[in-house]
């Protein structure tokens, strides 16, 4: 029991298990909806782990793709909450098996002549691509699932990195299913 | 038919039937007051002092009649002062459509004068917002926001319309009035352009299967509690609350939303229930083995310690928004609708039943434990001042409160009989509510003199002297339209909830609670050009208060209370009825 304040203290509850989950939303292309969501996001104290938003085919349309760590409950509220947005037209979560997820990354990292073919192998394990190098610099680009792209910086932990930029996860449905 | 934005946007008002607007003029909203100015035989402006007040006039408005409040006022401060009036509507799901002004499109991003970001500051406080530029936009905007204020899970919209688009000029489409207003258009809108919506179903998402489940949850309960809230009030579903409670004889609770959704005599009523609740009614939270929440949202004002409210019973949620599923308080089933077109579905499926025990067991607990204040013909008690209120000015009258202690007797002793006769800021907790939202019902109600020459339905507005210090100025409004709110005011000279924790949690280090301000309360309402009275006791309390029913304009009496009365019962935040503080 609280002692001192006009609210309750936050009750220890027991650890919940919280997991990467992907949520997919088709808004009104409106100027703010952006805001309206992360607005909504923030207000709420549900964290963003990424954040893209696309065009469709549809012009008046765009889509967002979210990914937060959440446990069950809270991603039902996330859902729940995202989908009472008047520019929300729909929100799902998508489900890792069911679903193809990329991720982009830039990685620019030192080099010098001995690191050169090291670097190189370990881009080519990858099926990374070498898009830019100068002597003392070499940037590689890599797409793939979350999971690869985590697995493939762990794998270059060792070197320098000057800078690197992650696209965050855009996904869509496998097979013919359309979110609409 | 081509009219400028401010034209379409009165037009729209009195297709709407939003003929009665609450708010405060400015550089911004220019030619929407001219377009007003032009139309006021038909639309009726009411000017306050603050645009906060506006705003909570507007509230109090809706919560007294269940239609959209609208409030307008200017750019900058003028929406800023808004802000407060419609996060307290938000927070209790109150059908608002807020208009504001803003500076022209071309001045706009500049920082130019009385320039503010509304829709920013007002996204998180608002069901949906809009930024209007183009008047072409502006009818259809207006008519989706009145829509979205007052379907589903209601709530305030705001428009904000830059000064350009106010006075623009664009083709208008009259429509016939959803409410057939008689108002001018209605003759005038061509044929099939009925702005009339048939019932909005699109909320109800609950099966058939739902029903059977919960009506087979219902006939195996041996100790089931109902706890309503404001939910069943904004559906309109009192008379299915009743209608379900009386045939399942099932004992109920309610929040401070509740009130008076049903009767507070009926038999099986068993009052408010949480933090300042009747300990007999919490004790039955302990113990019931159902609960059927109705229209409630499981607050923590209600659902103090989450992890152990109704620890024994099975939870049934009944909601029009999903999204109150598993926010506070995780349930075991619930049906999600609307509450009156639930609640009409699960009736038929529900057998009659008797539970005689359990609110005999329940009754017991009233009598033996629940706290008994006691009266005295000395010195003013504040339950004896809501009991005095309730019964001389009527179950018909509308009580109004602010937010504090006084709110919290008027709670537990305002014996309200019907929806929509009680009025406060339950979520958002907004002290200086009060006077602004009591104008808005007196608009609503009208005042109508009746038998014995005392107001048909009285507007009372409860009060303290912290709550009531914040929006006084509010008074001019009531005097300017001849608003007769009664307003008593329970002066202890102290900020008394705040003292009430500071006394419990803080020993007794009253940090900026004691007030002792020296306001002289007769000379200022007579100042404002109001009646003032002044009450020491039980007696001349009711000798004020039966005088100021009997007057013509707006009154107000200070009433001197103890500065240590405090609210009780009380169990603390986040604990139980265990935790119950009865002395």
């Amino acid at each position: 029991m609280t002692s001192d304040i006009f609210e309750a203290d936050a009750i220890a509850e027991a650890p919940r298990l919280q997991t990467r989950h992907t949520i997919s939303l088709l808004v009104n292309n409106h100027f703010g909806v952006l805001t309206r969501v992360a607005s909504l996001f923030a207000r709420k104290g549900f964290n963003i782990d990424s954040l893209t938003v696309s065009a469709t085919t549809n012009s008046a349309i765009s889509r967002i793709t979210v990914t937060t760590f959440a446990d069950e409950q809270n991603l039902q509220q996330i859902i729940s909450q995202v989908d009472k947005l008047v520019e929300v037209r729909k929100a799902v979560t998508l489900d890792p098996e069911n679903s193809i997820q990329r991720e982009l990354l830039l990685v620019k990292l030192v080099i010098d002549d001995n690191l050169r073919s090291t670097v190189v192998d370990v881009a080519d394990a990858y099926k990374a691509e070498i898009v830019d190098f100068t002597t003392e610099s070499m940037t590689l680009e890599i797409v793939g699932k979350p999971v690869k792209i985590d697995a493939f910086l762990e794998a270059i932990d060792s070197y320098t990195i000057l800078e690197m930029c992650r696209t965050g996860v855009t996904a869509l449905e496998h097979g013919d299913s359309v979110l609409e | 038919m081509l009219l400028t934005g401010a034209e379409i946007l009165a037009h729209v008002l009195i297709e709407q039937g939003a003929t009665t607007v609450f708010g405060y003029p400015g550089g911004a909203v220019l030619p929407i007051y001219d377009a007003l100015y032009q139309h006021q035989d038909t639309i009726h402006h009411y000017i306050t002092a603050h645009e906060q007040g506006a705003a909570h006039a507007a509230d109090g408005y809706a919560r007294a009649t269940g239609k959209v409040g609208v409030v307008l006022a200017t750019s900058g401060p003028g929406s800023t002062n808004l802000v407060t009036g419609i996060a307290t509507a938000y927070m209790d799901s109150i059908p608002l459509v807020a208009i504001t002004g803003n500076v022209g499109a071309s001045l706009i991003g500049r920082d130019s004068f009385q320039e503010v970001y509304t829709m920013g500051i007002t996204m998180p406080i608002t069901k949906h917002n809009y930024f209007v530029q183009d008047v072409a936009d502006l009818a259809a905007t207006l008519r989706e926001a009145f829509a979205i204020a007052n379907s589903g899970r209601k709530g305030p919209v705001l428009i904000d319309i830059t000064k350009d688009a106010q006075a623009n000029e664009c083709e208008f489409e009259p429509m016939v009035s959803a409410e057939k207003t008689g108002a001018p258009l209605a003759a005038a809108a061509p044929a099939g352009t009925t702005a009339a919506a048939p019932a909005d179903t699109t909320c109800n998402q609950f099966t058939p299967e739902d029903i059977t489940r919960v009506a087979a949850y219902l006939a195996e309960a041996e100790s089931p509690l109902v706890v309503f809230g404001g939910g069943v009030i904004s559906s309109d579903a009192s008379q299915e609350l009743y209608d379900l409670v009386h045939k399942l004889e099932i004992p109920s609770v309610h929040t401070i939303m509740g009130t008076g959704a049903l009767g507070f005599d009926d038999p099986f009523n068993e009052g408010l229930v949480g933090m300042h609740g009747f300990l007999s009614g919490n004790w039955a939270l302990e113990y019931a083995d159902l609960v059927l929440a109705i229209g409630f949202r499981f607050s923590d004002r209600v659902a103090l310690n989450t992890q152990r409210w109704a620890p024994n019973a099975k939870i049934v949620q009944i909601d029009i928004d999903r999204s109150e599923v598993d926010k506070n308080i995780e349930v075991d089933y619930a049906l999600i609708g609307d509450i009156k077109d639930v609640l009409a579905a699960l009736i038929p499926a529900v057998e009659p039943m008797k539970h005689d025990a359990w609110t005999a067991q329940i009754h017991a607990w009233r009598s033996e434990q629940d706290y008994l204040p006691q009266n005295s013909e000395t010195v003013l008690k504040p339950h004896q001042i809501v009991n005095a209120i309730a019964e001389l000015a009527g179950e018909d009258a509308l009580i109004v409160t602010d937010v504090g202690q006084h709110q919290m007797w008027a709670a537990q002793y305002c014996q309200r009989t019907k929806p929509r006769s009680f009025l406060t800021s339950g979520g958002l907790g907004t002290m200086g509510f009060g006077y602004g939202a009591a104008l808005g019902a007196q608009v609503a109600v009208g005042h109508k003199k009746g038998s014995g020459e005392k107001f048909e339905r009285p507007v009372v507005h409860i009060t303290g002297d912290g709550s009531f210090h914040m929006n006084l100025n509010e008074a001019c409004t009531a005097v300017t339209y001849n608003l007769p709110v009664l307003t008593v005011i329970f002066n202890n000279s102290v900020l008394g909830m705040v003292r009430q924790w500071q006394t419990a949690f803080y020993d007794g280090r009253y940090s900026s609670t004691t007030l002792d301000r020296r306001t002289d309360y007769v000379k200022v309402a007579e100042g404002f050009g109001a009646t003032g009275y002044r009450a020491t006791n039980i007696a001349e309390f009711r000798t004020a208060f039966d005088a100021a029913l009997r007057g013509e304009g707006p009154a107000w009496i200070e009433c001197v209370i103890d500065r240590d009365e405090r609210v009780l019962p009380m169990i603390p935040a986040g604990g139980t009825v265990h935790d119950m503080i009865s002395d």
